[in-house]
């Protein structure tokens, strides 16, 4: 079953002098489940792709359809709710609220969906001992590690339930030990709860985790190959 | 709820911060508090004086004595007129004069002088004159002598025990004339009421002037000058022509005028102290926001309104202006009471200046509500007009550039 389903997406940004077509038409579609990195040098368009992926910049034209719903037809204020209940967003530089503690962080976005008390307590702590920092609960994201900061941001993007998680570069500011054990949290979560996972990388260690990989090139697909990691 | 507290623990991630710029809001406040309580105390002192010497908070006389202060134009004091003042609640005292010019001749001198008919014990009450008798004694109702102002006794060179002749007009042309012999000298901190002014009994004066029962004015007093425009309302409703009623203010334009040009003044040194605390909390502000882009962008990214954003943002800035203006308020309240206890004793030639205006050498301070509550309203409306910016920025943050800075 797709879970998103992407039609000539295109995106133009336009200088004073000249057009740059960052995205150029692409199609594609990504079944529930999957493990995919999308990757390609930089400037080939993959941050902008995933951007559009996530309702987060809207496309020149071409069609996003997550569950079935076209996103980028949506109200301003209806898409931040789609993005609330259906995608998760694991940044590169981990962006968890500073004021709040790991617990908090991962609640938080409960709250705003308007979970009741005790389902987010619960939910909360069983988040963060799958992700491995239970005992970090009360701590707030200054006194975590890089890697501890991810894993809380990892929680905190399947905290909604989401469709799918968005990664983009998770594992850049990490160091290899960190890369690894998230990347083995991260697989474990996908089987673990079917979610489905898309980063943007240039990181091998994630392509090689990855069953599918998508290489985009000058705003285009230029490859699309599958991998049995089984 | 949940807002509220992520906007109070944002203001302590940069404490220091947080306080320079309360502690600006809370040194405005002060110091804004403290000098309005200063304007407030003067002018309550001057007013105080001006209807404490004189002319009390109102004075009831006819249309024809406002128009033209002569014997003729006096009144006799009806039951129904007395009623009226009697029946209004808010009149602390009330007390008749008949007062006229009239010459005042010693033994070799002579010279024009204002002769005021009172009711001793009404008048003390009113005006307090018992505390400025110098010599001799105060004037009861079985008086015959009068009291002299003591720039005016020397200039006739009458002292207690001499007598002084009064003549001139009284009511309806007759002849108004008379020897007294002084009873008590007065002086008085104003050195114009020193120059001119005879106490009589009311009997006495108005024997002289041939005016029998008739008064110039009744004079009128309140708790303070707070409580002096419902009863002054009241009473212009109740007296009809040919009375009138009139309050210090409208008896003493010059003063008046004198309080809304120092107000003016004040006013614009206020504006200038909340412009830089203005400019104080927008910069904090401006910065909170800069700094936070990204922060800001993953909160709407996860699926924050920007309604709710907003109203973070709002919290924070409404509690900087809270924390400084709540802790300016209440130092500034019993530094304030200490003052208004204690008033500051003037030395030098600004004290010399506040007696020859008749005003005690002393920095008065004012306890009134509104010195207090003002400064917390203004620091509201600057937080309320300072908040729009980051209101407008969450609203119109690019969620892609955000995440990217």
């Amino acid at each position: 079953m797709n879970v998103i389903e992407i039609k000539s997406l295109t995106k133009i940004y336009n200088s004073s002098e000249v057009q740059v077509k960052a995205v150029n038409g692409i199609d594609i579609n990504v079944k529930e489940g999957e493990f995919t990195a999308v990757v390609g040098p930089s400037g080939s368009g993959k941050t902008t792709f995933l951007n559009m992926l996530g309702g987060l910049d809207k496309p020149t034209s071409g069609e996003v359809k997550i569950g079935g719903v076209d996103i980028w037809s949506l109200t301003s204020r209806q898409l931040i709710d789609f993005r609330m209940n259906n995608i998760g967003f694991v940044f590169q530089s981990y962006n968890l609220i500073p004021v709040l503690t790991a617990g908090e962080n991962v609640e938080f976005i409960m709250q705003l969906q308007g979970k009741p008390k005790k389902e987010r307590a619960q939910r909360t702590k069983e988040l963060l001992e799958a992700v491995g920092i239970g005992d970090r609960i009360n701590s707030r994201p200054s006194k975590l590690s890089g890697g501890q900061q991810q894993r809380v941001a990892v929680a905190r993007a399947l905290a909604s339930k989401p469709e799918f998680i968005l990664a983009d570069e998770p594992t850049a500011n990490l160091d290899s030990k960190a890369t690894t054990s998230l990347l083995e949290l991260m697989s474990n979560m996908n089987k673990k709860y079917n979610t489905t996972f898309i980063f943007a990388t240039h990181d091998q260690r994630v392509m090689d985790k990855a069953r599918r990989i998508i290489t985009i090139e000058d705003g285009k697909i230029l490859k699309d190959e599958y991998f049995n990691r089984d | 709820m949940k807002n509220i507290i992520i906007a109070w623990r944002n203001l302590w991630r940069k404490p220091w911060r947080t306080i320079i710029t309360s502690g600006s809001i809370f040194f405005g406040v002060l110091l804004s508090s403290l000098m309005t309580s200063m304007q407030y105390g003067s002018y309550e002192a001057m007013i105080s004086n001006v209807v404490q010497f004189y002319s009390g908070y109102m004075q009831i006389f006819t249309e024809e004595y406002h128009e033209n202060k002569t014997i003729n134009n006096t009144f006799v004091l009806s039951d129904s007129l007395e009623s009226i003042i009697k029946n209004e609640k808010g009149i602390t005292h009330y007390t008749p004069r008949l007062e006229y010019f009239s010459l005042a001749s010693s033994e070799e001198i002579t010279k024009g002088s204002v002769i005021i008919g009172i009711d001793p014990d009404g008048e003390n009450k009113v005006t307090e004159l018992k505390k400025w008798v110098k010599k001799g004694s105060f004037l009861n109702n079985n008086s015959t002598g009068v009291m002299v102002a003591v720039d005016l006794a020397n200039y006739l060179k009458v002292d207690i025990g001499d007598t002084v002749v009064l003549y001139g007009q009284g009511y309806h042309g007759v002849m108004a004339a008379g020897v007294y012999p002084v009873s008590g000298i007065l002086e008085f901190p104003s050195p114009e009421l020193n120059k001119q002014f005879i106490y009589m009994t009311l009997k006495s004066g108005q024997e002289l002037f041939s005016a029998p029962n008739r008064l110039s004015s009744v004079v009128l007093m309140v708790k303070d000058n707070y409580h002096m425009p419902p009863v002054l309302d009241n009473l212009k409703e109740e007296i009809k022509s040919p009375f009138m009623v009139m309050s210090w203010a409208e008896l003493q334009p010059a003063l008046v005028q004198m309080i809304d040009g120092d107000k003016a003044g004040g006013l614009f040194m206020k504006s200038l102290l909340y412009i830089i605390i203005t400019f104080g909390i927008l910069g904090t502000i401006l910065m909170m926001v800069s700094e936070r882009k990204r922060e800001l962008g993953v909160m709407i990214a996860i699926g924050m309104q920007r309604t709710r954003l907003s109203m973070i943002l709002f919290f924070e800035t409404i509690f900087i202006g809270l924390i400084g203006a709540v802790s300016g308020i209440m130092v500034s309240i019993p530094l304030t009471y200490h003052f208004f206890r204690n008033p500051i004793p003037l030395t030098g030639d600004a004290a010399r200046t506040m007696v020859d205006m008749g005003i005690e050498p002393f920095m008065y301070f004012s306890m009134q509500p509104d010195v207090f509550y003002t400064q917390a309203i203004i620091v509201f409306i600057i937080t309320m007009v300072i908040s729009i910016y980051p209101i407008i920025k969450s609203f119109s943050l690019k969620l892609t550039t955000a995440l990217r800075a």
